[in-house]
């Protein structure tokens, strides 16, 4: 069965108690995987995604082509294992000593529920201290999730830096 | 006019060791900026980025805004991204089509070649000159093969003779297109790096480091690279002078001898870009391209060019520069493009897997240039062993400090003469 809830408003201020559980649950997933990046946990962390998993950081706008555009990240599914097994070799010299972290996830909204996926939006704040100093990173995020045996798991996760159009510090921690 | 030089460099730079304060001495960073970035040929960008008349990008010659135009005669124009009123931003756009630029502070319009076209409330400039305030240009633009260089000076050696034997590297480069024609259009990531601008510069043709900085993707990533930067490599260094410096893997390739091996590839995996090539080249004249592959050159002071990727150098500041970069495109080949842009998404950039390992060495080496003892920089490796290949060129082993010492060698006559 396909439900589509809305296509561009949101349906918290109409959401009944079961679709208010629902919510609760999704922002408790994406508080949950906060965690396991705030907190380096890169096993726990891959372990989210699905084979088809897009893990996409655009640069120089929000709406551009990923697949003509440069991309700060575009990573498939096998790239996101490059990327984590480069961080558990303990020379990834950018995360050698790690990033200090602490991200705030909020305005979290349900988009759209097709079958057993889900489009989810929030707005990220994340705090970083490393050798370099304090950085404060925003992001518009989107995520497209999907219930697998009653847990949520990644599809699609869309990091839309508000500054990604101007010069950023490294960004090597998981965003 | 240039001033004299307000240092002694001749006293900061020797043959193979560098003072610190080269590196983090404000003064000295302003007298480059004179001396280097105002003066000699800097690339600026190419002119598949403003394909159509009227077509415009912001571009930059170290900290200083560039608006990079096609005019309405088709002409490539380098203007500075200044009102000449009151000195405001002209143009607040990253690029587009345009004929005119209208400044938002007192709506001052300059035509696209860099002409006031006229006062706003003219009756209060009655007797005034028009000509008197035109935009500020690059008096000389140099263009070699679609890369578009500007010089600051009224007179100077050319493009050409500035660029010498790099002109080579960059028709190696041009060769791997079957049509000869550079697109770049999939847009630059900017890294912002708290460093100087030099350590960049060195390190772009450093052989030496990748073993180290680069093992953690070399042992989780089976890209066959990492044994190119060892000691039983046949890759050479080289020194081509004026400040342009390679990292020549030709010998390595060729002792392998298999096409495209130089992208991690092979041509039954790219078959309509090998037979694109094939077609354009003959098919013993492209399997040597797609042997030898793409060069790995640092074009003094700003132009990188890492095999699949151009990286533009943009100081900001004394501690600070920007690396600009993007996914070399050729005209013509889908499928070549779009490995060139996943590889270069997932090695450069912010978040690249080799990049952000580089970034992390420069900014701790602008904090230890600050470091009072030792004071000088050592780039003595392998000079007991340089010596001179068949064009005259300075050469060393892969892993030698040969390109540095011949960057020092050319940033010591700019700075002194």
């Amino acid at each position: 069965m396909t439900e589509t809830l809305t296509s561009e408003r949101p349906v918290t201020a109409a959401l009944d108690g079961g679709r208010r559980d629902l919510l609760t649950r999704i922002e408790q997933f994406l508080f949950h995987e906060a965690h396991l990046q705030d907190t380096h946990a890169y096993d726990e962390w891959e372990a989210l995604w699905e084979k088809d998993a897009i893990y996409w950081v655009p640069a120089n706008g929000h709406d551009t082509d990923p697949e003509k555009q440069m991309s700060i990240i575009y990573d498939n599914r096998s790239r996101i294992g490059i990327r984590i097994d480069q961080l558990k070799t303990g020379r990834r010299h950018t995360q050698t000593p790690r990033s200090e972290l602490a991200r705030l996830i909020s305005n979290v909204q349900l988009m759209k529920q097709e079958g057993a996926e889900y489009e989810v939006r929030a707005n990220v704040l994340i705090f970083e201290d490393n050798m370099r100093g304090e950085t404060v990173w925003a992001a518009r995020s989107e995520y497209r999730l999907r219930l697998v045996e009653d847990a949520f798991r990644l599809v699609r996760k869309k990091v839309g830096l508000v500054n990604n159009h101007k010069p950023i510090f490294t960004l090597s921690f998981l965003v | 006019m240039l001033q004299g030089p307000s240092f002694d460099y001749r006293s900061l730079i020797e043959q193979s060791r560098v003072h610190s304060s080269v590196y983090y001495d404000e003064n000295i960073f302003q007298e480059e900026l004179d001396r280097i970035w105002y003066r000699t040929w800097v690339y600026v960008g190419h002119e598949s980025e403003i394909p159509n008349r009227n077509d415009y990008v912001t571009k930059s010659i170290g900290p200083t805004p560039i608006l990079m135009i096609r005019d309405r005669s088709g002409e490539v124009k380098l203007l500075l991204n200044k009102c000449p009123h009151r000195g405001n931003q002209l143009c607040a756009y990253q690029g587009g089509n345009r004929t005119t630029f209208t400044c938002p502070y007192h709506s001052w319009t300059f035509n696209n070649d860099g002409q006031l076209m006229g006062f706003a409330f003219a009756d209060g400039y009655e007797g005034c000159d028009r000509k008197e305030f035109s935009l500020g240009r690059i008096p000389r633009i140099g263009i070699y093969r679609g890369l578009i260089f500007g010089s600051f000076a009224e007179e100077g050696p050319t493009l050409e003779e500035h660029l010498g034997g790099a002109k080579a590297s960059i028709d190696q480069m041009l060769a791997n297109a079957p049509s000869g024609e550079l697109d770049l259009t999939a847009g630059f990531l900017q890294h912002r790096t708290k460093a100087n601008w030099k350590f960049m510069l060195e390190n772009e043709t450093d052989g030496y480091h990748p073993a180290f900085v680069h093992s953690s993707i070399f042992s989780v990533a089976d890209s066959g690279i990492g044994s190119l930067y060892g000691p039983d490599s046949t890759a050479l260094t080289r020194d081509y002078g004026n400040g342009h410096t390679e990292f020549d893997l030709r010998p390595e390739w060729r002792k392998r001898g298999n096409p495209l091996e130089w992208f991690g590839t092979t041509e039954a995996r790219l078959p309509a870009y090998a037979a694109a090539m094939r077609e354009a080249y003959g098919d013993e004249r492209a399997r040597e391209i797609m042997i030898d592959g793409s060069p790995h050159i640092m074009i003094f002071p700003n132009l990188f060019i890492a095999e699949i990727q151009l990286f533009v150098l943009q100081p900001v500041a004394v501690n600070e520069t920007i690396q600009h970069v993007t996914a070399l495109q050729f005209r013509g080949t889908p499928d070549f493009n779009r490995r060139l842009r996943q590889q270069t998404m997932g090695s450069v950039g912010p978040a690249g897997l080799l990049l952000a390992d580089d970034t992390e060495m420069y900014e701790r080496n602008h904090r230890g240039a600050a470091i009072r003892d030792p004071e000088w920089l050592t780039l003595s490796r392998g000079l007991h062993r340089e010596r001179r290949d068949e064009r005259g060129y300075l050469v060393g082993h892969s892993t030698d400090e040969v390109p540095q010492r011949g960057i020092w060698r050319h940033y010591l006559d700019l700075m002194t003469e």
